[in-house]
């Protein structure tokens, strides 16, 4: 069966036909769980994990707001081994790789996979075909939609939780593996059937928290949750790369010319190098022009914090904390604000963050003629990453940028046809490359306005033409043969399968 | 035996390393070999036959060079050679 | 580095073979520029070959590298009067051979070079002269410093003697390619001083340098309205004319044409007038 983007899905399943199809489509609520009159303590992991009762067929969830230091899925996932259950289904919001499943998925402990982003060697396991089931990829929104709905049903939820209090309420603003806001955990907090807090930091009452004892069936005190070298990365710095500098600067003098940095502009921006460096010439303008912009949203960085501070926005909506200095703001400042992914990215959720957004600041793997865009593989068919926000943010923004250099390491960014589709080219606006802009002609009233640009406004075409004469036409890698997987939409619908890949 | 050695394993080069040898023998080891081999195998034979060269062991270790780099560089490695004494 | 000079929007761009090559790597290093220049599709907008001093055995080297027909011009290191006419004796044959024209760029690093300044400046061909800051201070015996003070005079001089003679007058590179501020200052001290470009030695320098040599809004807006308020007053049949209450005469008329000049060069879009 083909989908709108005539991709092939698997049958039975719904195909993707636009991403604002979701405004015809009905919200979907599950009850959510009911109150736990006490959330009890057991004495150690191996005790919630055997009062859970954990079966064959189950599924299970955690976050990755403790990213590559996260302890707790490990532990787990090393009972799931003693117990030898086997046929779980693991949804965890993403997947690092440093958490050993690997060897879960060969033995087929686990047997399904649900996340929203994923690299390294458990990646590289599902590829070369390990996992009995199926690979399902869903955007940060879209998890928090199959939670809510029902579709993505979780019997036990191991979350781990920086601070505890005595009666249960868990928090990641301190603890000596604090992470800051818990957003990816809020949805499995809300309506998993069995909820057991993992905590290394227990005090008598936490004043303020993001998940409340209600829904907290059980909570284990451990010696540590997490690695904290690995929960927050060293502070990411504004790239030296002379290109990536040129192509933050297009950008901003871009943004300058659709006049969108303007008094009260909200905007989000990854937290890699050239992205900061974007933040960066953006914070320039805004310091020439006396702009006071309302919001910047997604997962946040020290750099944020500091324009946070220097009054340059009103408020940050954090939904993950990147950084020790985004950790210490979102502790101490009220208007950096924690936000659930809920509240971030799911499409039916009321004023979401990326619904308010004026832009965003994306990267791409790959993008193609049609502006579909692909950060799930490489160019090789390997697994190397996922939507995370990228679609939620792409379709809620007002202006989608892509910034890319046209080829790295000789590999051309642009494609005919992306080898997989993670954000519709429907939802995707702009690409920045170091040699030229390209604008969707979909978008006219952009066309329109960039008339008179004294930037190079170029066709993708004419971009993709000028990669294969610097680079050469590259020799076409055909897709793997055996399908491992999907990716969802953020409204359930299939936008794209995921195959082996042919390195393997 | 003679040799000759030129570039770098640098982001966007290549090292060349060339050895007398009485056939025609082209190692390729590159990070774009799945796209790029036989782009680069091209270019490494056309560069040897307008130096009127049959018969030559050449090693391309390969970093996502483009072609005028790797011309260059088997040129300079073929110079190196006739200069190893 | 090489396959992406075309993208930062320098005027021109410098490939050097002199300090920055070391004596093993010469002739690589011309191979892979000759193959970059005759395979790369997107070349900058003008390229400038930096080669050995003419007393080096690579010099001639270098200078084959002409033929692939792909440069612009030749910057000579430590140039001397004699040195700069025996080039241009010798890219006269060049032109001759292969039917286009080289830019001259003498670098005035020697003490003994400003004895010969306009001389060397009026070598037919030379089309700008660049201070070499660093060799000049070392030849000096003199400290080289972040404010730049001892560069007051050479600056002064050579900006003199290249207006005279209506060519580019180059500055030399700012080293410290993180201090940004030190960069503008020393950009500031050398426009000031009627310098008219600069050399940078780092990607990111080259905005910062645009930003000092580019005329500003404000300068353009005038220039603008100078010879708006000419074009009226000549078609009234007046030579001279005030506005804002400033007379306004031929110098001034020329000086706004230039900077209009200057606008279009570097790309500067005319800011509206506000109302």
């Amino acid at each position: 069966m083909k989908n709108s983007l005539n991709r092939e899905i698997p049958d039975g399943l719904k195909p993707f036909q636009s991403s604002s199809d979701f405004r015809h489509q009905e919200r979907r609520l599950i009850p959510e769980k009911s109150p736990v009159d006490q959330s009890l303590f057991y004495p150690s992991l191996e005790a919630a994990f055997l009062a859970m009762d954990i079966k064959p067929g189950m599924t299970l969830s955690f976050h990755h707001h403790l990213r590559s230091g996260d302890q707790v899925i490990n532990q787990v996932g090393e009972l799931i081994s003693k117990y030898d259950i086997k046929g779980l289904t693991l949804a965890p919001s993403s997947i690092f790789p440093e958490y050993r499943l690997s060897d879960l998925i060969i033995r087929q402990n686990i047997t399904q996979i649900v996340t929203s982003y994923l690299n390294g060697p458990v990646a590289d396991t599902i590829a070369k075909g390990h996992l009995a089931g199926e690979l399902i990829m869903q955007t940060h929104g879209g998890r928090a939609r199959a939670i809510e709905s029902g579709e993505l049903a979780i019997d036990v939820a191991f979350l781990a939780c920086p601070v505890v209090d005595k009666s249960g309420n868990g928090s990641g603003a301190y603890g000596k593996s604090a992470c800051g806001t818990l957003g990816y955990a809020c949805s499995d907090w809300r309506y998993a059937k069995k909820v057991i807090l993992v905590s290394d930091t227990l005090v008598d009452k936490l004043d303020s928290y993001q998940l409340d004892h209600s829904h907290v069936d059980g909570v284990v005190m451990v010696d540590s949750i997490g690695d904290p070298a690995g929960i927050v990365a060293g502070t990411t710095k504004i790239t030296r790369d002379p290109i990536g500098l040129k192509i933050a600067e297009d950008t901003a003098t871009l943004l300058t010319e659709l006049g969108v940095i303007r008094n009260g502009f909200s905007m989000q921006t990854g937290a890699g190098g050239t992205s900061l460096a974007v933040a960066d010439a953006v914070k320039k303008v805004m310091l020439k022009n006396q702009v006071k912009g309302k919001f910047a949203s997604g997962g946040i960085t020290g750099y944020y914090v500091d324009m946070l501070n220097q009054g340059l926005f009103e408020h940050l909506y954090d939904v993950q904390c990147f950084d020790l200095e985004a950790v210490e703001s979102y502790h101490k400042n009220k208007n950096h604000i924690g936000i659930s992914a809920s509240e971030y990215g799911n499409p039916f959720e009321n004023k979401s963050a990326v619904d308010r957004l004026d832009f965003v600041i994306l990267g791409a793997t790959e993008i193609d003629l049609d502006f579909n865009v692909n950060v799930t593989t490489d160019a090789f068919g390997k697994i190397i990453g996922g939507s995370g926000g990228h679609a939620d943010t792409a379709h809620g923004a007002k202006i989608t940028i892509i910034t890319s250099t046209l080829t790295k390491a000789r590999i051309p960014i642009i494609r005919e046809k992306v080898r997989t589709i993670t954000t519709p080219g429907s939802d995707v606006d702009i690409l920045v490359t170091e040699r030229g802009i390209a604008i969707n002609p979909l978008r006219t009233d952009l066309l329109e306005k960039l008339s008179h640009s004294r930037l190079k406004i170029m066709t993708i075409r004419e971009l993709l033409d000028l990669t294969y004469a610097i680079a050469g036409k590259p020799k076409e890698i055909p897709s793997g043969k055996k399908r491992i997987g999907y990716l969802e939409y953020r409204d359930g619908s299939v936008i794209d399968s995921l195959y082996d890949s042919p390195l393997y | 035996m003679k040799t000759g050695v030129a570039g770098t394993k640098e982001s966007n080069d290549a090292l060349i390393s060339v050895f007398e040898s009485d056939m025609l023998e082209i190692e390729i080891q590159s990070i774009v070999d799945l796209m790029y081999h036989d782009q680069i195998e091209k270019v490494i034979r056309e560069t040897l036959k307008e130096e009127h060269i049959q018969n030559i062991r050449v090693v391309c270790v390969d970093k996502g060079a483009l072609d005028y780099t790797i011309r260059a560089r088997l040129i300079t490695a073929l110079k190196r050679m006739k200069s190893d004494d | 580095m090489m396959q992406t000079a075309d993208v930062f929007g320098a005027d021109s761009v410098i490939f050097d073979l002199e300090d920055s090559v070391h004596i093993n790597e010469k002739a690589s290093a011309r191979n892979l520029i000759k193959d970059y220049l005759l395979g790369h599709p997107v070349l900058p907008s003008k390229v400038i070959l930096r080669v050995n001093a003419p007393d080096t055995a690579d010099y001639s080297f270098d200078l084959q590298l002409l033929d692939t027909l792909k440069i612009d011009g030749i910057m000579l290191p430590k140039a001397s009067e004699k040195s700069t006419k025996a080039l241009a004796e010798m890219l006269k044959r060049k032109e001759e051979s292969l039917g286009r024209q080289f830019d001259i760029i003498p670098i005035i690093e020697l003490a003994s070079s400003f004895l010969e300044l306009k001389n060397i400046a009026s070598v037919k061909g030379v089309t700008g002269l660049l201070l070499g800051g660093e060799d000049f201070c070392s030849d000096m015996e003199i400290k080289r410093t972040r404010e730049g003070k001892e560069l007051w005079f050479p600056r002064a001089e050579l900006a003199i003697v290249s207006r005279a003679l209506g060519i580019d007058a180059i500055d030399t590179p700012f080293a410290d390619v993180n201090d940004d501020e030190g960069l503008t200052q020393d950009a500031l001290m050398a426009s000031s001083l009627g310098m008219t470009a600069k050399a940078a030695i780092h990607p990111r320098q080259i905005p910062l340098i645009h930003a000092v040599f580019s005329p500003s809004n404000d300068q353009i807006l005038w220039a603008k309205n100078v010879l708006d308020a000419e074009k009226k007053a000549s078609k009234n049949g007046l030579g001279v004319f005030s506005l804002d209450g400033k007379m306004i005469d031929q110098p001034i008329i020329k000086r706004a044409r230039t900077i209009m000049q200057k606008a279009q060069r570097y790309e500067v879009g005319v800011p509206e007038n506000e109302e």
